[in-house]
């Protein structure tokens, strides 16, 4: 297997900075081999910008790809959207030769190339087959006694046939990465439901996308949880950010913590919150982290 | 008979192309069934796929953009028609057309100046560097030549060219 290459994408580093961190943190414990990706921009945004034009979405991604190609190393996302747009379209460019020469004549004019010679990951896939939980278990110091709402996202499993990770309807293996911190990892109707944000929806339509965010929302307060976790950052905005637009607009409070799933496995490694970008200001989390406190 | 080349058969061809998949659609209707959205907005999956490469008017359909893209309807189609990937290449030939919101008006206007969908901020300059971190981070935010690399693709792909010309008066939706 290759190294990795992190690529960032643009909520993590430019809204969630503390994820990038988390992310970087939990990787060096594990001893992952993971560098930089310096230069990268956008994936981009597959629910806009492949609406818009699929020639410059492809592109723009495949150039982002190259970059990692040059470093030979695999690419790993921490973004659903991100994993959408650059697996998608390293297996256009490693499946169609046509779209790999007509991209290729766009990218000779910055004089790079792509090859396809390197894989596209997500970090839940990529601990889930390459560490699995039981070894994950064996890294944490402390056992999260959490009650956790799993939010998997769409494009993390979506298109199945492309993604190879099991039928999409009832799957467990990010349920089992969290249930490896110590947590529990509790059932609740819906649960594969989208969170509302994506294809450009949440940009152009928030009331109608927000409507979303509440059903999905109501389920997860009744199942009592202590907080969501999610493996996107454009969920994690969603449900998150969401609260309080729901809140303003329709003035249902729901007041639940939300955290990437680095932010989770940061806490369960022994990382402060405070490192891990997880906002101890805010009153709701202050009672999560009082939770967390008393184990 | 019809002039074979005016714009207006162009994009009734590209249409058709973009839409022979849904031809297999038997309107069972597991698509609005599964469909997210649909039980929030008005968005019909089901009704998109029959009129899909009928009728140019689907170009102006507002529920066009209600879609999450969650792929539900997708993987349960009986008859694996690509509804998605459909879907999003009908959205391509309606923003061609010059027909976009304004608010993804503004989200590609960002990608054009700064290489990112959502650029840096004040706020989030600070978050970076009072949790350690550099005040930005390794993409092209920091890299100008990594920018200037990204708006060559951009000029080169015709997406400025795209953008700028639907932006006279935008059309609203």
């Amino acid at each position: 297997m290759k190294g990795l290459s992190l690529f960032l994408g643009c909520l993590v580093p430019n809204r969630y900075p503390g994820i990038e961190l988390a992310t970087k943190l939990c990787l060096a414990k594990l001893d992952v081999d993971c560098a930089d990706l310096p230069c990268a921009s956008c994936c981009p945004a597959p629910g806009v910008f492949r609406s818009f034009d699929r020639t410059t979405w492809l592109t723009l991604a495949s150039r982002n790809i190259v970059l990692s190609e040059q470093m030979e190393r695999d690419m790993l996302t921490i973004c659903n959207g991100c994993f959408s747009t650059l697996a998608d379209a390293n297996r256009c460019i490693k499946g169609e030769d046509s779209a790999k020469e007509e991209v290729n004549e766009h990218l000779k004019k910055i004089g790079k190339e792509i090859n396809g010679t390197i894989d596209v990951r997500h970090i839940i896939e990529f601990l889930y087959q390459e560490y699995g939980p039981e070894n994950i278990r064996s890294y944490v110091e402390k056992q999260l006694d959490i009650r956790v709402a799993v939010h998997y996202g769409c494009h993390l499993i979506k298109p199945t046939k492309d993604r190879g990770l099991g039928n999409f309807e009832r799957p467990v293996f990010f349920d089992e990465l969290v249930t490896a911190l110590g947590a529990t990892s509790v059932e609740y109707p819906d649960k594969m439901a989208c969170c509302g944000a994506g294809g450009g929806v949440r940009s152009a339509m928030k009331d109608r996308s927000l409507k979303m965010t509440e059903a999905k929302l109501s389920r997860i307060k009744e199942a009592d949880v202590d907080c969501i976790v999610n493996s996107c950052p454009f969920c994690h905005m969603q449900l998150g950010e969401g609260q309080r637009e729901i809140k303003e607009r329709m003035g249902t409070e729901f007041d639940i913590p939300v955290l990437h799933y680095t932010q989770l496995m940061g806490l369960a490694l022994g990382f402060p919150p405070e490192m891990l970008g997880i906002d101890v200001n805010i009153e709701k989390n202050k009672r999560f982290m009082n939770l967390l406190d008393t184990e | 008979m019809k002039d074979r080349n005016t714009a207006e058969t162009v994009t009734e061809e590209k249409l058709k192309n973009a839409s022979i998949d849904a031809l297999k659609c038997m309107q069972c209707g597991a698509c609005s069934g599964s469909c997210p959205s649909g039980r929030h907005t008005s968005l019909n999956i089901r009704k998109l796929v029959k009129i899909a490469g009928k009728t140019t008017d689907i170009l102006s359909n507002e529920e066009l953009w209600m879609c999450t893209t969650c792929y539900n309807c997708q993987e349960r189609c009986p008859r694996n028609i690509a509804i998605v990937d459909i879907l999003l290449d009908i959205r391509a030939i309606s923003v061609h057309q010059g027909i976009i919101h304004p608010e993804h008006m503004e989200v590609c206007k960002m990608l054009l100046a700064y290489g990112h969908a959502v650029p840096i901020n004040e706020e989030n300059r600070k978050k970076r560097t009072d949790i350690g971190m550099e005040e930005l981070p390794e993409t092209v935010h920091k890299y100008e030549d990594g920018l200037n690399e990204v708006k060559t693709l951009l000029d080169s792909c015709g997406f400025r060219k795209l953008i700028t010309e639907t932006d006279g008066p935008i059309k609203d939706i």
